[in-house]
């Protein structure tokens, strides 16, 4: 265990020392900021428009950072052959696996709330009530995250960086439309294509599940119990990339 | 019990295109390294050095064979804890400060904080980084990087230190400085293993060495021993005042004869004919500048196998 700390808590170092998080911190106060513009532009509901584009920004902000840097986490030690003197320590890979995926946790954890304390002080300016909802459709968030750098993770352990990538983002895209690819399986004709759709359906982690931004945005709060449920589908999908992972990569040499 | 044991190892890397044969990178390598000695594993590039040594610290898997260390097999996580690794060309976290780069290692062992801190002064100090250990690594350069390198294999004072190519990218004096560590490693009972293409470096400071050429042990044994092993020296000598060249009874008996302004060298194949010869330059009224014998079987035997490595003699010579 201790190893597994020593690794995720270098993993987060790694991560404050890269500039490319603070471009894109950057970038998410940014969209806030311009929300907030583009509420004063137009003649619809102010708080509104500025509740919907915050969550969108630390949505996709945070998206960004799990599938970029968590393509690099484990792909970038092999490539750099930093596990060469990583591996040769009192360490076995799945610990060394699951300090990376910790550790790029971290990271998102404490930008997330960055995020968020930016999100709520501009709420606060703009007087837009903060409602319970929010918070949970950004703990939503958060497991979306978390399910994300898995995938990413999990591509990166046997493919290179930009086939990772493109998986990644491909089934994240995917991931958000699996209702659709549903209901394309049962229209369409062809028993290929349905197969393929169904296919999709089952094997794509269903995203749409985690994302209560509508809603949350007109103030309206799930129950509790739905949002147990749909973090604990997240953390156990997301479980199940992280093991896959550490079994790929338990038999790689470098 | 031995400190390393290698019993017929192979490796068979395939090759991406499954209508290519795979390479064979080891080819059945045995050896054995003894508690307390420095093992000097050489052999020319592409020989299977750095294999080998992945394959001790699990890097990589064999294909066949059986790998020990400390009296236990290849991937004992608790053994690792007795073993310091540098890789080839070793590149490291560049945004990490030389001081958080070995507390990293440190921490990694299982060193407790005050030890650690002890540890990372004692070796900063015997690498030459202590000025430098609050810059970062990427601001290292290459010979610095190695130093480091070392570093992070000794932070916890391991039992078997094993080395790939230690002395690469190092200024002389910065080799000098390795060789003396390594020695002072076995000084202190420690049993260190290191892998290299450069002759001096074993011929110097090293108890036994294996030879490793194509995937195979060609020889191994003490320097002395693989060195007077049945291969007469050859010797050279250097003299002036005479054209050796014009002399049949001498260019008969030399290897070679070679003229270089007033200087003529005459290389022979041993020293049986040392006196003869020294004798007919003499008597022309040349005079003796110099006469070294060559140890030249380290390298014969190094050389003996194959074409690929004639490139490299002039280079390891120098
Ligand atoms: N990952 C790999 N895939 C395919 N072939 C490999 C791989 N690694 C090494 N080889 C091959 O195995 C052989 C031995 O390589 P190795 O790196 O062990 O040599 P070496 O003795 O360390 O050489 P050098 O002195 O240049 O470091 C070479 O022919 C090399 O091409
Ligand atoms: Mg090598």
């Amino acid at each position: 265990m201790r190893q597994v700390v020593v690794i995720a808590l270098n993993t987060f170092r790694e991560n404050l020392r890269d500039k490319i998080l603070y471009n894109l911190l950057f970038f998410a106060l940014l969209l806030i900021g311009f929300s907030v513009l583009l509420a004063d532009l137009t003649i619809m509901e102010h708080q509104k428009i500025v509740t919907d584009m915050g969550l969108a920004a630390i949505n996709l902000v945070g998206v960004i950072i799990a599938i970029f840097v968590g393509i690099g986490l484990v792909s970038k030690e092999i490539e750099r052959r930093t596990v060469y003197t990583i591996m040769a320590r009192p360490i076995s890979r799945t610990q060394f696996i699951l300090g990376k995926y910790l550790g790029l946790m971290f990271t998102l954890l404490v930008n997330v709330l960055i995020m968020l304390a930016v999100y709520l002080a501009t709420l606060a300016v703009y007087r837009a009530p903060v409602h319970w909802a929010l918070l949970q459709a950004i703990e939503l968030i958060f497991v979306e995250l978390l399910l994300v750098t898995a995938l990413a993770l999990f591509f990166s352990t046997f493919s290179t960086s930009t086939l990772s990538a493109i998986m990644t983002l491909g089934f994240y895209v995917i991931g958000h439309l699996t209702t659709d690819l549903k209901g394309i399986a049962q229209k369409n004709h062809s028993e290929a294509v349905q197969a393929v759709m169904t296919g999709l359906y089952y094997l794509c982690p269903n995203l749409e599940m985690l994302n209560m931004k509508g809603q949350a945005a007109m103030g309206t709060s799930v129950a509790l119990s739905y949002q147990a449920w749909a973090s604990a589908y997240g953390l156990l999908y997301a479980a199940l990339l992280i093991s896959a992972a550490c079994a790929v990569f338990q038999r790689r040499d470098f | 019990m031995d400190a390393i044991l290698v019993e017929e190892l192979t490796k068979k890397f395939r090759s991406g295109w499954p209508w290519l044969p795979p390479v064979t990178a080891l080819a059945g390598l045995s050896l054995s390294v003894h508690k307390g000695e420095i093992y000097g594993f050489l052999g020319p590039n592409g020989a299977g050095k750095t294999t080998t040594l992945k394959i001790l610290l699990s890097l990589m898997r064999a294909t066949s064979g059986k790998v020990e260390m400390l009296g236990k097999p290849a991937g004992d996580l608790k053994v690792r804890r007795r073993i310091g690794f540098l890789p080839e060309s070793p590149y490291f976290y560049d945004y990490l400060t030389a001081d958080e780069f070995l507390a990293f290692y440190g921490h990694l062992d299982g060193l407790e904080r005050a030890e650690l801190g002890r540890r990372i002064d004692h070796l900063l100090e015997v690498v030459g980084l202590s000025e430098a250990r609050t810059r970062q690594l990427r601001k290292f350069s290459k010979g610095m990087l190695q130093r480091v390198g070392l570093a992070q294999a000794l932070i916890h004072d391991p039992e078997l230190v094993i080395l790939d190519e230690p002395m690469s990218g190092l200024d002389p004096l910065g080799r000098k400085h390795v060789r003396d560590l390594i020695l002072g490693l076995r000084d202190q009972g420690k049993t260190v293993f290191f892998s290299t293409h450069i002759i001096p470096d074993v011929e110097m400071i090293c108890d036994r060495v294996g030879i490793i050429v194509k995937g195979k042990l060609l020889a191994s044994g003490r320097v002395d021993e693989l060195v007077s092993n049945g291969h007469t020296q050859s010797v050279e000598i250097v003299c002036e005042g005479i054209n050796a060249d014009e002399v049949p009874s001498i260019t008969a008996l030399a290897t070679r004869v070679l003229q270089r302004g007033r200087h003529c060298l005459v290389a022979l194949p041993g020293p049986d004919q040392l006196d003869e010869v020294l004798a007919m330059i003499r008597a022309r009224g040349g005079r003796l500048v110099s006469v070294t014998p060559q140890k030249g079987s380290l390298e014969e035997l190094f050389f003996k196998q194959d074409d690929m490595t004639v490139g490299m003699r002039s280079d390891t010579k120098v």
